[in-house]
């Protein structure tokens, strides 16, 4: 079974090529450069690096956000497309998720986390147990400090991980002292290949109403919401 | 006999969702649009967001769609076409990268387009074209003059200067509490009135076939205004009847003085303002009157956005040599070249 993943919700564009149990080849990069420019290039090259022709892939696995709205509707677009021609299964898996797969010998809860500016984060509540990741809490978007005061509820050893670790680690490290952890650089990026192993065997999404997790409704269509509740209740 | 050249087009630069394959250039197999207005009435206006998330609602069902009313299949086609710019970047990602996609999946050839060009090819689909030819580009987002001397060879003559004539009608249309989108409903309310209100035509420097509408608009406006501080009331018919006198004027004389001055052999209009009924019928009046230029005006369905436009431009672009590479890009300020 050979494996597409494709990761571009962050700065980070992951590409992956997963034959059943082997990763044949990665491509990760933590750029500010363009995912319209380099995804379908990398995933081009990447292909041909490892002699796998587009109609021979099994299966499509895509990074489905949170994140920039533009770099996951760039990667599910391509996913979704590529799934749809080539008549192959398409399954989404959470960007934060596959962050969190990386701290998978971490005997706590993994927080992984994206800035969402304004004192924001993308963050979900993961963990462990014999060797299969959990999700504990659902991913959502919260101010860092309202979530280190929800962590420190578990009384638990706690390590957060992503690129965006560093910007918020301070209002955790008030908050849960010597509980909180921050993973090393070498685990901050989203390995394309966990991104593979985890939609491996997970059930596939019906490919035309797939859609990125955003998290968080388009501004003009929460303040248009916001408005409608107003008139009911004038 | 050659073999036909069969092209599917992609277009998602504003707030439609459209594919279409299209064959030869001239002849239309399937055109599938997805229309996302009624999502954007509610804000008044196109928000970005909302159209880039309506896009990957949409994208792979339109594909499908298309797909099975043109009854083939992928190994079919000679070439991919995308809409590349101008318009919405967030927009033109989404139809750039699933063109990518397609070309990459079945190996085929991906050609880049520029959105009036695409406008300008929805003519090809109903009649021939005979160089050298003028367009008139006039929608939402663009007024433009355009000489042609050979396919696939554009020169813009003329351009607005400020807001695009569909932006004016848009905004004219906000001042006389009309709903959005206010093109139609300015049309339709101007064959009722009389352009009896004296508003301003920009004719610009002498010689010049550059458009500016933002001092008309001001002038509706103000007049608007100052009417109600005395009191007085004007018709919404007569206003309308005189924006749109004031706005076809320019348009007209303008195209019908460079048609005479590049000695062209036919006359376009082309974009989402050929619908307007008072254009149409003023174009035809006035060119009907110089000798030897035809006048070509495609149906309603084809002067909107659609894809069919994008395929039918990308199909001669193709036959010249054109091709993208998975680095293709939405460019959001494209230049037409
Ligand atoms: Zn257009």
């Amino acid at each position: 079974m050979k494996v597409l993943a494709i990761d571009t919700s962050n700065f980070v564009m992951g590409i992956s090529i997963v034959d059943d149990q082997a990763v044949k080849g990665e491509i990760i990069t933590n750029l500010k450069k363009n995912h319209s420019v380099r995804v379908m290039p990398a995933i081009e090259s990447l292909l041909q690096e490892c002699d796998v022709k587009p109609n021979e892939l099994d299966l499509i696995v895509v990074a489905k956000g949170p994140g920039s709205y533009t770099g996951v509707r760039i990667g599910v677009t391509i996913a979704k497309t590529l799934a749809w021609t080539l008549q192959i299964p398409l399954v989404g898996v959470s960007s934060l998720e596959v962050v969190a797969a990386n701290a998978k010998y971490f005997d706590g809860l993994i927080v992984p986390l994206f800035d969402a500016r304004r004192g924001q984060i993308y963050t979900g509540l993961y963990a462990y147990r014999d060797s299969i990741l959990e999700t504990i809490q659902e991913d959502r978007i919260v101010l860092a400090s309202e979530w280190a005061k929800q962590l420190k509820e578990y009384q638990q050893k706690v390590l957060l991980i992503g690129g965006d670790g560093e910007l918020h680690k301070q209002v955790f490290i008030e908050e849960l002292g010597d509980l909180a952890q921050v993973a090393p650089p070498s685990l901050h990026n989203p390995r394309p290949s966990e991104l593979a192993f985890l939609g491996m065997n997970r059930k596939s999404e019906d490919v035309h109403t797939f859609v990125p997790n955003y998290v968080r409704l388009a501004e003009a269509e929460a303040n248009w919401l916001a408005r409608q509740r107003e008139r009911v209740d004038e | 006999m050659e073999k036909d050249l069969l092209v599917l087009g992609i277009e998602t630069s504003c707030d439609e969702t459209a594919a279409a394959i299209v064959k030869n250039g001239r002849e239309i197999v399937a055109n599938v649009v997805a229309s996302q207005i009624e999502s954007h009435k509610r804000f008044g206006g196109v928000v970005p967001e909302i159209a880039s998330r309506h896009h990957v609602e949409q994208m792979t069902i339109v594909l499908e769609e298309t797909m099975k009313q043109a009854n083939l299949n992928f190994s079919d086609l000679d070439a991919i076409a995308v809409t590349e710019g101008p318009g919405l970047v967030g927009a033109l990602l989404i139809g750039v990268n699933a063109a990518k996609a397609l070309a990459f999946a079945h190996q085929l050839p991906l050609v880049g387009v520029h959105h009036i060009a695409g406008h300008i090819y929805a003519n090809r689909l109903v009649k021939e074209m005979e160089f050298p030819l003028l367009a008139l580009v006039v929608s939402g987002g663009h007024t433009e003059l355009v000489y042609m001397k050979e396919h696939g060879v554009f020169e813009v003559i003329g351009e607005t200067r400020d807001d695009a004539a569909g932006e004016a009608y848009d905004k004219v249309a906000r001042a006389l509490d009309l709903p959005y989108p206010g093109g139609p409903h300015i049309d339709r309310l101007a064959q009722q009135g009389k352009p009896i209100i004296d508003l301003p035509r920009a004719w610009l420097e002498e010689g010049s076939y550059d458009f500016s509408f933002s001092g008309l608009k001001s002038a509706v406006i103000n007049t608007l205004h100052n009417a109600k501080q005395r009191g007085e009331i004007i018709k919404r018919e007569d206003m309308a009847a005189s924006f749109q006198a004031s706005v076809i004027d320019v348009l007209v004389e303008k195209t019908v003085q460079a048609a005479k001055h590049y000695q062209v052999k036919q006359v376009l209009l082309a974009g989402g303002v050929a619908a307007n009924r008072g254009l149409r019928a003023a174009l035809e009046e006035r060119v009907s009157q110089l000798d030897g230029i035809e006048l070509v005006i495609p149906p309603l369905f084809l002067c909107t956005d659609n894809a069919a436009m994008i395929a039918a431009a990308g199909t001669v672009l193709f036959q010249k040599g054109k091709r993208a590479t998975m680095a293709l890009n939405a460019n959001p300020s494209l230049e037409l070249a």
